[in-house]
């Protein structure tokens, strides 16, 4: 589904990906795990497709696809999401408004009229019950003034709502106590098929406690350094991130 | 002939009407007079620094209709606040529609100034309100003084709330060729009385018009006014309005001005806090494009001791459309426990559009709390970033990132349905769909 091959990223000129190569499958989840300023967040960016970031070297494919000159817009359009570590707040508009109009633009994209009202009205009180979300919750101003937890669980109502291909989490489990973890995961875990795939990005291996991933990689000054299976990230955390330094060394 | 001149020459066919023995008549003569010195503001002064009228001022208007206009309710119902009941004053070419008009003496008065000036169980009013809130020194006020005919005339008794809000609406035709108009307006809400008032100038042809209105305000102890101005003219239509507002003690007097349209659109807004324990709320959402110019010019005169004052004004300026905000706020040493706020947030869409942006404190007195603040942005690119990973082209994103910007100035609209069409509007303006249904 996924597959990034030497991929070499930069922002404002200074290289911070230096030679990914990543395989995802449907049906598979990835965890992501590596030290601060290892390159994480900047790896689910370039793939989402943030303009700020060149690719000087390799290439992104998706279903077999170039993703180079897909804007965020297509790319989203194409079945790929990104959880963000910090959420937007956008006063006025409401969250039962806001996932409206991206439903209906990757509907408008792919030549299909809008989601008839019912039907969205179903589907928006089926997957805030799976979140645990309270009704009045959709109708705030999108994560103005959420919690963090809350601006969390608001980005895995929005996966659950546009059922993307691929689904990258960037850091979600960051802000949150662990009864909203484990909703969150719960949430991901319903979700997840023999179709899609997920990327858990993560610097802590708690999250992977309830999301169990196929695959652990540890990414490390831009490149991963190791690969291995969910044993890895107990290992990580026993011997935390020097152990890979020192490896390395 | 120039302008000026012409105006000048014109006062005499305007006496011709005019009851030349009431003291109204020497009021016009001597702000015809301050005019005559004055002339028509320049870029030199300093009031006028970043609005130049030189464009309007060639135009060869008619001053005067030549003949009567008539409009069918269908064409123009759009420009009304149709979903709700109200009291309406409507104007054709600077005269009284009767057909499209819906005024009341139950209670209250919502009719013509010209009949309020005119008729003598309205003397004791005009006498008391009548020009002497409105700057007798300001040089379009002084024109409008001179010629102005016809207006609304709202006066609200001791204690009366007015049940349903008043629509005042000026349409311009075009039937008279490019046309000036000096629309006057007195509102007047005595002791604990309120009253909810939406204003409109909309030309409904191409055709230059230049529209010059006064509008003076006086709320009395107590009072609660709530006065909403919408600006969304044609491109050929130009606007100077001054608004001029007396309050007395605990009185309360929000105005809101949403400009959209029009070429010109200078925006002279002032308050004078007569009493204490004052709320005076200025707030503004101006979203232009193409060479559109708006300015807002308020001031603040906080006079008394224990008084509020709240700006809140947003601009939204794409092409070459230039923005004008300078936000005076006077605090006289009196005027003790003043709290005074101004805010005014920019955001420009296309490196040729313009703000010039300018607060001007002048505090006399040493225990207040006075706190301004502007700023000029473009849009946040994590947050479009954001949008664009939903799915959300970035077109829409840009509209909805402009519309959630706008968008919170709307809280303070009493008027459900009015917020419901401002909010509307500004989607359709920012080409966002997602106002519709909020």
């Amino acid at each position: 589904m996924l597959t990034v091959n030497e991929l070499h990223a930069s922002v404002e000129e200074k290289e911070i990906l230096k030679g990914i190569n990543l395989q995802v499958n449907p049906g598979e989840v990835h965890a992501i795990m590596g030290p601060n300023g290892s390159g994480k967040s900047t790896l689910s960016t370039v793939i989402a497709g943030h303009e700020d970031y060149e690719v000087e070297k390799g290439n992104i494919l998706f279903d077999g696809e170039d993703l180079a000159e897909l804007d965020a817009e297509e790319r989203a359009h194409k079945g790929i999401f990104l959880s963000f570590q910090y959420p937007v707040e956008i006063p006025g508009v409401t969250v039962t408004n806001f996932i409206k109009t991206a439903i209906n633009a990757s509907r408008k994209a792919k030549g299909l009229e809008d989601m008839p009202a019912n039907e969205m009205l179903k589907k928006i009180r089926e997957k805030a019950a799976l979140l645990e979300i309270d009704s009045k919750f959709l109708s705030r101003s999108l994560n103005e003034g959420f919690s963090g937890g809350e601006k969390k669980r608001n980005e895995i109502f929005q996966l659950a709502m546009l059922e993307p291909k691929l689904a990258i989490l960037d850091e979600t489990d960051s802000g949150l106590d662990i009864d909203a973890l484990k909703i969150v995961a719960n949430g991901v875990n319903k979700l997840k098929s023999k179709d899609n795939a997920v990327v858990v990005i993560t610097h802590y291996q708690r999250l992977l406690d309830y999301i169990v991933p196929d695959f652990v990689h540890v990414l490390y000054n831009g490149r991963i350094v190791k690969s291995g299976t969910k044993e890895l990230a107990h290992e990580l955390e026993a011997k935390g991130y020097d152990w890979i330094k020192q490896e390395l060394a | 002939m120039e302008l000026k001149e012409k105006m000048l020459s014109s006062f005499m066919v305007l006496e011709q009407d005019l009851d030349l023995s009431s003291p109204v008549h020497d009021i016009r003569s001597e702000s015809l007079k301050t005019f005559e010195d004055k002339g028509f503001p320049t870029n030199k002064l300093e009031a006028w620094k970043y609005t130049s009228l030189a464009k309007l001022l060639k135009n060869n208007y008619s001053l005067f209709p030549k003949k009567e206009t008539t409009l069918e309710l269908k064409d123009v119902k759009k420009y009304f606040l149709y979903e709700i009941d109200s009291y309406k004053v409507v104007f054709i070419d600077g005269v009284y529609s009767p057909f499209l008009s819906d005024t009341t003496h139950d209670g209250i008065d919502v009719c013509l100034l010209s009949a309020a000036l005119s008729k003598p169980k309205y003397k004791k009013i005009i006498d008391k309100y009548f020009n002497q809130v409105a700057d007798k020194e300001e040089n379009l006020t002084a024109l409008n003084t001179s010629f102005a005919k016809e207006g609304a005339y709202i006066y609200i008794p001791k204690s009366v709330v007015a049940e349903k809000p008043i629509q005042i609406i000026h349409f311009s035709t075009g039937e008279q060729g490019d046309f000036m108009l000096q629309p006057r307006s007195l509102v007047v809400a005595e002791e604990n009385a309120q009253v909810q008032i939406i204003e409109r100038h909309q030309s409904l042809a191409e055709h230059a018009v230049w529209t010059n209105a006064v509008t003076e305000i006086f709320a009395d102890k107590n009072a609660i006014i709530d006065y909403y101005k919408i600006q969304n003219d044609r491109h050929d239509a130009s606007l100077v309005d001054n608004t001029y507002i007396a309050q007395q003690g605990n009185s309360n007097v929000k105005v809101h001005t949403f400009s959209f349209g029009g070429k010109i659109t200078r925006n002279n807004l002032n308050f004078y806090q007569k009493g204490e324990h004052i709320d005076s709320t200025m707030k503004g959402i101006t979203i232009i494009e193409d060479q559109q110019h708006v300015d807002h010019y308020t001031l603040v005169n906080h006079e008394q001791p224990n008084c509020e004052s709240h700006q809140d004004y947003k601009g939204i300026y794409s092409d070459k459309a230039v923005g004008v905000f300078n936000g005076k706020i006077y605090v006289d040493q009196i005027a003790q426990k003043t709290n005074a706020f101004q805010q005014n947030n920019n955001i420009l869409l296309d490196d040729k559009a313009t703000i010039n942006t300018k607060p001007q404190l002048e505090i006399f007195a040493d225990d207040v709390k006075c706190s301004h603040g502007c700023t000029i942005g473009q849009l946040d690119e994590d947050a479009l970033f954001y949008l664009r990973t939903r799915g959300i082209p970035k077109k829409e994103a840009k509209g909805l990132l402009t519309y959630a910007f706008a968008n919170n100035v709307l809280e303070s609209v009493a008027i459900p349905a009015l917020k419901t069409r401002i909010n509307k509007l500004i989607a359709m303006k920012l080409g966002v769909e997602i106002g519709h249904d909020l």
